[in-house]
């Protein structure tokens, strides 16, 4: 392993690893904000800016390969002073009012902001002055707020390679030029993964379910597993109130790594859906009446045991869900193997 | 699978068939794009031009349930040209003569009459195969869900060891299992002749050891599979039925004929979150907890026990299916000790399934552990058949002869109908359908179509048809897309007015009666 000096300190770092790889393996914190970690570093916003000894220009550590024999500068004075000149000129770019912003809590920029001590702007540039895109059902676009870091971009076309936004750099051709350029979205490729709203680091791009729905130190995070394929990604339920508000992913666990796709990330409200069934229900002529627990579960015992003494236990068929817990189907094989008396039990495994 | 997703954007080479992974597995085709387009190469067999096919080396658009016929030309090939790992056929497996007999039959010039792909595409495939070693083999219900199902999945083995791509990282053969808990559901021996993991209800000792378990005596009988419960159901030697969870009525082949049978029942529960087309034909449903109201796991298709957790209380009086089970089990004069998720697995699941005794719950609060897990402290098994050592002994060619689907075109219905899922819904929508948002971005079946037929149909885009087999109708709009081959209608199931099983064929594969859903002879016209 090589080595380096981060603030006096001696670390060991891979080669290949950035400034910021290094600083971050040995617990030293550098902020950001366009840096994503599973994409190549653009170095656009120069939040993470550190001094290099030897090197005049301030360098930003993503984008900067560490060295054997390196000696860097995190936190010096001119470094500050540099990161507030930047967070100075970003929160006065947009249309940064905390008050209504669904990221308020889990934004970069406002907790940043606090960190380095910061007053709000005299005056923001008002909303209309920036495209909003409200269009499509599950994501807000909003980009009044938007600090142009990119990461957004590179979660669509580097990590979920969707090649829905296109690239940054320049301003495109329906804006107009001084306006700067926004990434707006190509619906012909957008699958609706979210992965962007993931990795925007403010207020800008926002599920569009949730909103309104709580803040983030309202909510409890419950680690869970996806319900839908057979990838099994990891996600966060956000809960408040017995209500799953909105669904991130778990970044760092196997197998998906902070990724989500549509289905994972915006399929989770059904469980409150006000058609789901809270009684046991009997059938009698033709029309389901509602039934206590005891009724209907006597009711199925009785018939199982009636049907196994006439026609003998392969008579009964159980037919099992792929859907549902490991627990649920280990108990639903033992009614069939163990009190039942048959090997009649089977599932769509094949589809 | 053999492998994990861990090693899909680690890969150099992959050989993908029969999946439409960026709809039906989008966050494992993300891992395979980033391989790409680190320079990994991909050849997708698919008789559609899937959205993979952007990334594709080679894009080859078989006709539909050729696949034998390919795989046995790509290793014609390879035996011909020498190309195979003779070292790991050697060392590693057996059955290689009748292997070799068998593709003999199958040069490239038979194999593109059978499969549509040219001759010297085929020979320029296998020869980038054997310069590219290991390769990752994916399929997925292209490959089963055919009435020579089990020999497409026999070619795929086949192929891959015939290259020598199985028991290393980033090989392997790597079937992407459908839902979200297909691969537990098989763990646990929801099946007709295993119990949990994989121990043969024929086998003395594993009944014997089940038996001490339960305390009963059991049966070492096979049971029945899915289609012959459900005809059994019709002929009455099914008297009684128990569904959990899954809505047959829409996705089993055949509606009409499933109904039929249901119809049929002498008594039918059901356990499900929702009303479906199923419930109808029950006498109790009985309502659960759904995902996320209750504790337990799932295991993915890398064989990786993850954690669910209740994160929310059930409406109402919902609840757990495995207490439904349990209060069934106690009314038929069995009391079951385990109380909760934890409980089951700790104390009887890893207990019995050897693969599993290692995975505790205490030990997969984080990343869960992908079985093989023998003991308390083993981390795990992320590719199966470390360097060619199969589990059970030598790799077994297994050869396959080619054979037609079931039913083929025809002057009445000249068109073949294959089926799958569409990346905004699952299966029924019982789910995604009450998802906010999701019924916005795909509200609608339609029938997707070539550009060809459409011309020579004179159907335009977004026109309504009607579509039909022998086994019924439907009528539903048509989508003209280049990603659609001559011939050939490609829709889902998820809709249940145009869903795809009304037209399904109910014939099954002989061995794992996987139902054959990717082809069936239909006709189209315009409305
Ligand atoms: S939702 Fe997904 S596909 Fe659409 S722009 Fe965002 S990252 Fe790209
Ligand atoms: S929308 Fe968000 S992620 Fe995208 S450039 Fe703007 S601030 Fe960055
Ligand atoms: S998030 Fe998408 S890819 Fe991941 S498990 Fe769920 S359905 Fe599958
Ligand atoms: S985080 Fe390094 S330049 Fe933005």
């Amino acid at each position: 392993m090589a080595q380096m000096k981060i603030n006096g300190q001696s670390v060991a770092f891979e080669p290949g690893q950035s400034v910021l790889q290094a600083a971050q393996a040995n617990g030293i914190k550098i902020p950001t904000l366009c840096y994503l970690a599973e994409a190549t570093p653009t170095g656009v916003c120069r939040m993470c800016v550190v001094e290099v000894v030897g090197a005049d220009r301030l360098l930003p550590s993503c984008d900067t390969p560490a060295g054997e024999g390196m000696e860097v500068i995190t936190d010096s004075p001119r470094v500050t002073e540099a990161r507030k000149a930047i967070l100075e000129m970003l929160l006065a770019s947009g249309e940064h009012n905390c008050l209504l912003c669904e990221a308020n809590g889990e934004c970069k920029l406002q907790a940043l902001a606090y960190e380095y001590g910061l007053e709000a702007p005299a005056t923001l540039p008002a909303k209309a002055e920036f495209p909003l895109d409200d269009d499509y059902p599950v994501i807000t676009r909003d980009f009044s707020k938007c600090i142009l870091c990119g990461r957004c971009v590179q979660a669509c076309n580097e990590v979920q390679v969707n090649l829905a936004i296109p690239a940054p750099w320049g301003p495109r051709q329906d804006q107009e030029p001084d306006k700067g350029w926004f990434p707006l979205v190509d619906y012909e490729n957008c699958t609706h993964c979210g992965q962007c709203v993931q990795a925007c680091p403010v207020g800008a791009l926002t599920e569009k379910k949730a909103k309104g729905k709580g803040r983030s130190w309202e909510t409890k995070k419950v680690r869970t597993t996806c319900p839908y394929c057979g990838v099994g990604c990891q996600l966060w339920l956000h809960v408040k109130d017995n209500q799953i508000i909105k669904v991130t992913a778990v970044e760092d666990a196997q197998p998906n790594r902070g990724r989500l796709c549509v289905k994972g990330r915006f399929g989770y409200d059904f469980i409150h859906s006000p058609e789901r069934l809270t009684t046991p229900l009997i059938k009698e002529n033709g029309e389901f009446r509602e039934a206590s627990w005891d009724e209907a579960l006597d009711l199925v015992a009785e018939r199982f045991m009636e049907i196994k003494k006439e026609h003998g236990p392969d008579s009964i068929a159980g037919v099992s869900c792929a859907r549902s817990t490991n627990e649920d189907s280990y108990n639903m094989q033992k009614l069939f193997r163990a009190v039942i008396g048959t090997n009649n039990i089977d599932h769509c495994a094949r589809t | 699978m053999t492998n994990s997703f861990a090693d899909f954007d680690k890969a150099k080479m992959f050989f993908i068939i029969g999946s439409n992974m960026t709809e039906a597995h989008p966050v494992a085709a993300t891992f395979v794009k980033n391989a790409v387009n680190n320079g990994a190469k991909m050849i997708l067999v698919d008789p559609r031009r899937t959205a993979l096919a952007e990334f594709a080396t080679m894009h080859l658009p078989l006709k539909v349930g050729s696949d034998i016929a390919l795989l046995n030309g790509l290793m014609h090939v390879l035996i011909k040209e020498d190309l195979y790992d003779k070292e790991y056929v050697k060392s590693c497996t057996v059955g290689f003569e009748e292997l070799k007999a068998a593709v003999e039959n199958y040069p490239p010039e038979r194999a593109e009459e059978i499969s549509g792909i040219p001759a010297e595409t085929i020979v320029e495939v296998a020869r980038l195969m054997a310069a590219n070693k290991p390769a990752m083999l994916m399929y997925t219900l292209g490959i089963t869900e055919h009435t020579c199902g089990v020999n497409n999945v026999m070619s795929c083995a086949n192929f891959q060891m015939l290259l020598g791509n199985v028991g290393f990282e980033c090989g392997g053969v790597n079937p992407l299992r459908g839902q979200n808990n297909v691969q537990g559901a098989c763990d646990m021996g929801a099946l007709p002749n295993v119990y949990p993991g994989y121990q043969k209800v024929t086998d003395p000792d594993a009944k014997a050891k089940f038996e001490k378990a339960w305390g009963v005596e059991l049966d070492d009988k096979l049971g029945m599979m899915m289609p012959a419960m459900f005809d059994g159901l019709g002929d009455g030697k099914v008297k009684g039925m128990y569904i959990f969870g899954e809505n047959v009525a829409n996705t089993e082949p055949d509606i009409t004929h499933v109904e039929h049978c249901m119809e049929h029942a002498e008594f039918i529960v059901c356990n499900d979150i929702f009303h479906t087309e199923t419930t109808r034909f029950a006498d109790v449903v009985l309502p659960a907890t759904a995902w996320s109201e209750d504790d337990g796991t799932f295991t993915n298709s890398e064989r990786r026990v993850n954690r669910v957790r209740k994160a929310v209380e059930a409406p109402g009086d919902a609840k757990p299916n495995w207490w439904i089970f349990k209060e069934i089990a106690k009314r038929m004069g069995q009391e079951w000790e385990s109380n909760s998720g934890q409980e089951i697995w700790d104390n009887e699941v890893s207990m019995l399934a050897p693969s599993m005794t290692g995975i505790k719950f205490s030990r997969i609060e984080g990343d869960g552990l992908q079985w093989p897990v023998p003991d308390l402290d083993h981390l795990g098994t992320p590719f199966l058949h470390k360097d060619g050592c199969f589990t059970c002994g030598l790799g077994n060619f297994k050869p396959a002869e080619w054979t037609p689907p079931a039913e083929v075109p025809d002057e009445e219905y000249p068109l073949v109908l294959s089926t799958g899922r569409r990346l905004y819904h699952y299966h029924t929508r019982t789910q995604t359908g009450r998802s906010g948002g999701l019924n916005e971005l795909l509200g609608e079946e339609t029938a997707d179509i070539s550009l060809a037929d459409a011309k020579k149909l004179g159907i335009a885009n977004g026109e309504r048809v009607r579509l039909s087999s022998r086994r019924g109708s439907i009528e539903l709009t048509a989508k003209v897309t280049p990603e659609v081959q001559e011939g050939m209608v490609w829709m889902a199931f998820h809709f249940r007015e145009a869903c795809a099983n009304w037209l399904t064929n109910g014939v099954y594969d002989p061995v794992s009666q996987t139902a054959e859903y990717k082809a069936c002879a239909v006709k189209l016209e315009k409305l």
